[in-house]
């Protein structure tokens, strides 16, 4: 090993030949890290705080500076709000319709794309369209798509013979059409990382399935999926966090309004919070409201971690007997 | 969590003999993946180019015709498309320098230099990737006001100037990537720790900037949260000026997916344009275990 690592700064034994090995000092990192912290604690850990502190006010734009104590009122409001868990539960379930069937097409993709497939860098630059697309123009394109009169998804149910839907007045489907927003943009990004995930795992193993006799359908269940466990980790946090702040797909999906549809069927967190704060002119309340979902976040992260540690300890022994010769 | 590590030299160890080969069912499936991606876009085209009464029609149409400039000069009369392209590409390229400089920097200092708190200042970083933007918004937006700087893009620029996810995919990529016995040949030659970062560390992981660089401008130009908060219709960046567009009274749909094709379609030849850089670079970015 080099020396950098194995003996500190100011013990550096020197060198045989005649320069000495001048190695920068502890404080030197700081100089470093100060031009990005300094950044990031003033326009983001400080505002974190702040937002905590309004959050226990009677904070309105016009009295900002001078605004009431109120305690934890904004909090017991807001969990007594039927509001609030309402938007609890259309978060939940928009993040649900928009991320498991997501991931798990991600999932075939990627496996797709791990064949010997020519054009395969056009394939993923096409797949990444979505991706590049703003969520705005995303939205503003699907409204239209989904439109109950002049929409081609209307049109294409018709074709075949199914009812048509109210794609933004009833509650289900409008939930499915703003999932869908989230599904398109973000499908092709996470088939990729898998499919990085994929060209990491061992290629031996997949030889020794082959001895074993397995089917590809048994390499992708026994050797594919134990070796991308991570990687799935890894998406399902990322889009669950993603999710818990879902904002502007509900908001221009309602053409900009805040409520989330006429009957707020598509109300979420991160929307009730602008509503709260920018509409309703309640800055304290939606304060609450932005450290609550923190909280929803972090804890939908450690059950996420919590479940796939508990599958891995579960699925260990079988998949090892699967897996080597 | 896991460790996580960052997965390097993707593109270069082509498996060329390991791949199992692709049969007509790979590619029936890749082809409807495609459509799928690509069609809504396509279809912008079309729609922009037609009228609500011809969208509605039995049979819509599929082909777009040469209505959509004129449309597209009604949206330019309804929403500042222009300066909003405008804005947005002096905000997302100073966010993208600032991103990229500052993350490189910190990353160096947490990838190869010792000192107090190293690791809990990096784990406290990336803990905060879980802090949901609504968090910080109240206090900015007041700061903005009393900077006067509401509705001014430095706004929209300052808070994003840095992410916490830059500097950990810097401290990832300059770990594995710089040799320790590189730093300290310089460290042996004399160099300080800032000559060493400028001489060795900056020209050895160009290409993780670069990365970083094209994902940055990309979230810098699509974020939509902060700036519709801060800036107002009069002076948006191009994600602002969709939502006025959107929310305005158009009298055709058609108009509205012309300035929405129009906002877009920079970005995407952009894209197409590097897209096998940006393809590698967020399968660089990956993680596993």
């Amino acid at each position: 090993m080099s020396v950098a690592t194995s003996a500190p700064a100011t013990t550096v034994t020197p060198p045989i030949r005649r320069r000495r090995l001048r190695k920068p000092g502890s404080r030197v990192g700081y100089a470093f890290i100060l031009p990005f912290f300094a950044v990031f604690g003033a326009f983001a850990v400080y505002p974190w705080l702040d937002t905590a502190w309004i959050s226990l006010h009677d904070t309105r734009l016009s009295t900002y500076n001078h605004s009431n104590w109120v305690g934890l009122a904004n909090y017991t409001d807001l969990f007594t709000n039927s509001f609030f868990w309402h938007a609890f539960a259309n978060t939940l379930t928009i993040g649900i319709i928009a991320t498991v069937p997501q991931l798990c097409m991600a999932l075939g993709i990627a496996h797709l794309l791990n064949y010997k497939v020519r054009g395969r860098t056009f394939f993923r630059v096409a797949m990444l369209m979505p991706y590049a697309t703003s969520l705005a123009a995303a939205t503003v394109i699907f409204l239209e798509l989904f439109d109950k009169n002049l929409g081609l998804v209307n049109w294409g149910l018709h074709l075949v013979h199914l009812p048509e839907l109210d794609w933004q007045g009833s509650k289900w489907p409008a939930q499915i059409a703003v999932s869908a927003i989230v599904t398109w943009r973000w499908t092709g990004y996470n088939a990729l990382i898998y499919l990085a995930g994929m060209q990491a795992i061992d290629y031996s193993l997949y030889e020794a399935a082959v001895v074993d006799g397995a089917s590809r359908w048994a390499q992708f269940r026994h050797v594919t999926l134990p070796g991308l466990r991570p990687t799935i980790l890894f998406t399902i946090v990322v889009s669950t966090i993603g999710a818990a702040q879902l904002f502007g797909e509900p908001l221009l999906y309602h053409n900009g309004k805040a409520d989330g549809g006429t009957q707020g069927q598509y109300q979420t967190l991160g929307l009730l919070m602008y509503q709260q704060g920018w509409v309703n002119d309640r800055l304290g309340l939606a304060s609450a409201t932005a450290w609550t979902m923190f909280v929803i976040i972090v804890v939908a992260v450690l059950v996420n971690v919590g479940l796939t540690r508990r599958r891995d300890r579960k699925a260990a022994a079988p998949v090892k007997v699967g897996a080597s010769a | 969590m896991t460790a996580i590590s960052v997965l390097r030299g993707v593109g270069k160890s082509s498996k060329a003999g390991r791949q199992m080969d692709a049969t007509w069912v790979t590619y029936l499936l890749l082809g409807i993946v495609l459509i799928v991606s690509v069609f809504p876009l396509y279809y912008t085209i079309v729609m922009a180019s037609h009228t609500n009464a011809e969208m509605a029609a039995s049979t819509p149409p599929l082909l777009p015709n040469g209505s959509i400039f004129g449309n597209l000069k009604k949206a330019l009369d309804l929403a500042p498309l222009n300066k909003g392209l405008f804005n947005s590409l002096i905000v997302s390229s100073c966010v993208t320098i600032g991103t990229v400089a500052f993350s490189t920097l910190a990353g160096f200092a947490f990838a190869k230099l010792s000192f107090r708190g190293a690791g809990m200042l990096l784990a406290f970083c990336v803990a905060t990737m879980m802090v949901p933007m609504q968090m910080g918004v109240i206090p900015l937006y007041m700061l903005m006001s009393k900077w006067g700087m509401a509705d001014h893009i430095s706004a929209v620029i300052l808070p994003t100037l840095v992410t916490a996810f830059g500097v950990f995919f810097m401290r990832q990529y300059i770990s594995s990537a710089v040799p320790d016995e590189l730093i300290d040949a310089g460290y042996m030659d004399g160099a300080g720790p800032f000559r060493v970062f400028i001489s060795i560390v900056v020209p050895a992981v160009r290409p993780a900037m670069a990365v970083l660089g094209m994902l940055t401008f990309l979230m810098s130009w699509n974020d939509f949260f902060w700036p519709i908060i801060v800036l107002s219709s009069q002076n948006p960046t191009v994600q602002v000026s969709f939502q006025s567009l959107a929310t305005g009274y158009a009298p055709q749909q058609s108009i509205v997916m012309a300035g929405t094709l129009y906002g877009t379609v920079p970005v995407l030849i952009v894209f197409a344009l590097l897209g096998r850089q940006i393809v590698g670079g967020i399968m660089q970015g990956a993680v596993k275990g």
